[in-house]
This record gives C-alpha cells, sequence and structure tokens, in this order.
C-alpha cells in the first residue's frame, strides 16, 4: 500500500502530509528546548551571581562554528534548489558539503569540550557549566541526527530520485527544514551562552 | 509552499539570488553580535541588543531558508500556537519566582 499525500497535496490542509509532520514534530522540539531555555533565565535570574560567558568560553571557535552552521544552511536549501532544477549531480555536491559542514561543527564541538574537561571544568562545576553542557550537548545530538537523516539521502535513500523525484524532493525538503531549525536554535544559543 | 521539480526554474533561480543575500545578511550580522559583546555593555542592554540581533537572524533563516514567508495557512496556525506555548513556557519562571506575581515571600 502506498503511502498517501508524500506528493500530492490534501485538499483540506493544502499540503503534504509529510511537510505537516514536520512542522508539527518542529513545535515540539520549540518546546523541548524553550522548556531548556526557561531553566537557564530561572536559574540564571535565581543566581547571586553569573559569570559573562566569555570568561569561560571560546568565544573565537564559537563564531567559527556559527558561520560553519548558517553556510551548512545555505549549502541544505541549495541542495533542495537543485533538486527543484532537476539536478542531481549538483544535489549531491551541496548534500555532500552540508554534511561535512556539519561534521566540522562536531569536530570544533570536540575540541570545545576535551579543552573544558581538560581544564577540570565539567557539568557538575557550576549552574553554569551545567547549562552550558546540556544546551550544547541536546543541540550537538540535533546535528548528529540531521547528518545521519541528510547521509541518507544523499546515499541509499537517493535511489528514489530514479523512481519518484517528487517525493524524494519532498523528503529532501522537510530534512531541510529540521536543519534549518537546528541553525536557527544554535544562532540564539551563542550569544546567550557565549556573549553574555 | 509544495513545488514540483522542474516546473519553476525561474522561480528557483530568484530563491538562490535571495538564499545567497540572506546568507550575506547572517554573516553581517554574526559580526555584529560579536562586536555588540566586545563593548562591554551593562547586561539589560547587552541582553537586549543580543537578543534583537538574533530575532533577526532567526527571522531571516524561518522566512526564507524554511521558506515560512510563503506558506500554508495551516502551518501558521500550528506556529502560533507553538508560540502561545512558548511565551507561556517563558513566563512561568517570572510568574513563579518568589516575589513574583503569583508568590510573595
Amino acid at each position: 500500500m502506498d503511502i498517501p499525500y508524500t506528493v500530492e497535496v490534501r485538499r483540506d490542509t493544502g499540503l503534504t502530509n509529510g511537510k505537516i509532520g514536520i512542522w508539527l514534530f518542529l513545535a515540539s522540539e520549540v518546546m523541548l528546548f524553550g522548556a531548556l531555555f526557561a531553566s537557564y533565565i530561572l536559574i540564571r535570574t535565581g543566581a547571586p551571581s553569573w559569570p559573562r560567558g566569555d570568561t569561560i568560553l571560546n568565544v573565537p571557535l564559537a563564531t567559527f562554528n556559527t558561520i560553519v552552521l548558517i553556510a551548512s544552511s545555505v549549502t541544505m536549501v541549495m541542495a533542495w534548489a537543485s533538486l527543484m532544477r532537476r539536478r542531481f549531480g549538483t544535489f549531491r555536491i551541496y548534500m555532500g558539503a552540508t554534511i561535512l559542514l556539519g561534521f566540522v561543527f562536531l569536530v570544533v564541538k570536540y575540541f570545545e569540550y576535551s579543552h573544558k574537561f581538560h581544564d577540570g571544568l565539567f557539568p557538575s562545576t557550576s549552574n553554569f557549566l551545567a547549562i552550558y553542557f546540556t544546551l550544547t550537548g541536546l543541540h550537538m545530538l540535533h546535528v548528529i541526527g540531521g547528518m545521519v537523516v541528510n547521509a541518507y539521502f544523499w546515499g541509499p535513500g537517493a535511489k528514489l530520485w530514479k523512481t519518484n523525484p517528487e517525493w524524494f524532493t519532498n523528503r529532501v525538503e522537510h530534512s531541510g527544514l529540521f536543519w534549518h531549525f537546528v541553525d536557527l536554535v544554535w544562532i540564539f544559543l551563542f550569544p546567550t551562552l557565549y556573549l553574555l | 509552499m509544495e513545488a514540483t521539480p522542474g516546473d519553476h526554474a525561474v522561480d528557483i533561480d530568484r530563491h538562490v539570488r535571495v538564499y545567497i543575500t540572506v546568507f550575506v545578511a547572517l554573516m553581517v550580522l554574526t559580526i555584529v553580535t560579536v562586536a555588540i559583546s566586545r563593548l562591554h555593555l551593562s547586561v539589560p542592554v547587552a541582553v537586549t541588543f543580543a537578543l534583537l540581533v538574533a530575532i533577526i537572524k532567526g527571522s531571516l533563516v524561518a522566512c526564507y531558508f524554511m521558506h515560512l514567508i510563503s506558506e500554508k495557512k495551516l502551518i501558521y496556525a500550528v506556529l502560533i500556537l507553538t508560540a502561545a506555548f512558548f511565551v507561556a513556557l517563558l513566563a512561568l519562571p517570572v510568574v513563579t519566582h518568589s516575589n513574583g506575581f503569583w508568590i510573595h515571600e
């Protein structure tokens, strides 16, 4: 049995099921990160003193990672645009670049984390570091999740392009929506944790 | 935005130009974010500026990369509901904090 409304839109919603599904999922993600941001506000405003992020964290590395993640959002949307232009080879290049940029982000984060651990700074050290590791750790898991899905579409999942290009294009768009959301979360995490 | 591959080549070319413009704007705003933090402003002013720039950057990503600028009404309805719950969630620490609206010590 075929999955309904993967390409044609439902008359009642005007959307494919995949599109409404990914947006509902992203809505739940907003609440997940929202709960952690609310916790951060509560802990910070309740603390007698709070360190500036740049006195503990590495701002140049985080700035570099911000640029990397924004660039990966551009390559992701260009991957989708390539499919819309029916250029599968170009899609592969842009999607490969997106995965590579995600990997660069993780490598930089690895150096950041290992430097903290080397200096004896752990989540149990202070409330600031507990919040820092929780928020960036959860965000990092999202980056890994997005990379796994993108790698699937770059590799074995790309077979769908031959049989049903419209469905494949929609799936890449939905995967892109998740990736842009991950970028969007980082845009707020960066100033909140590193600069204030 | 539900589109079909190959059907709107001219539209996609226009989109690509917008993506590049947004990318440049996001880079500039990232530099602005870091530059503002170097000014060592008071915490309330620094938070205001940092959040303002982050909201502008986030809006650019959501509107253009996530195509929210031309989405269907149902998506907007879902997001309005999400935004309402998100604001309530962020307001909870304020209203339940000691000496806030609900809890008095």
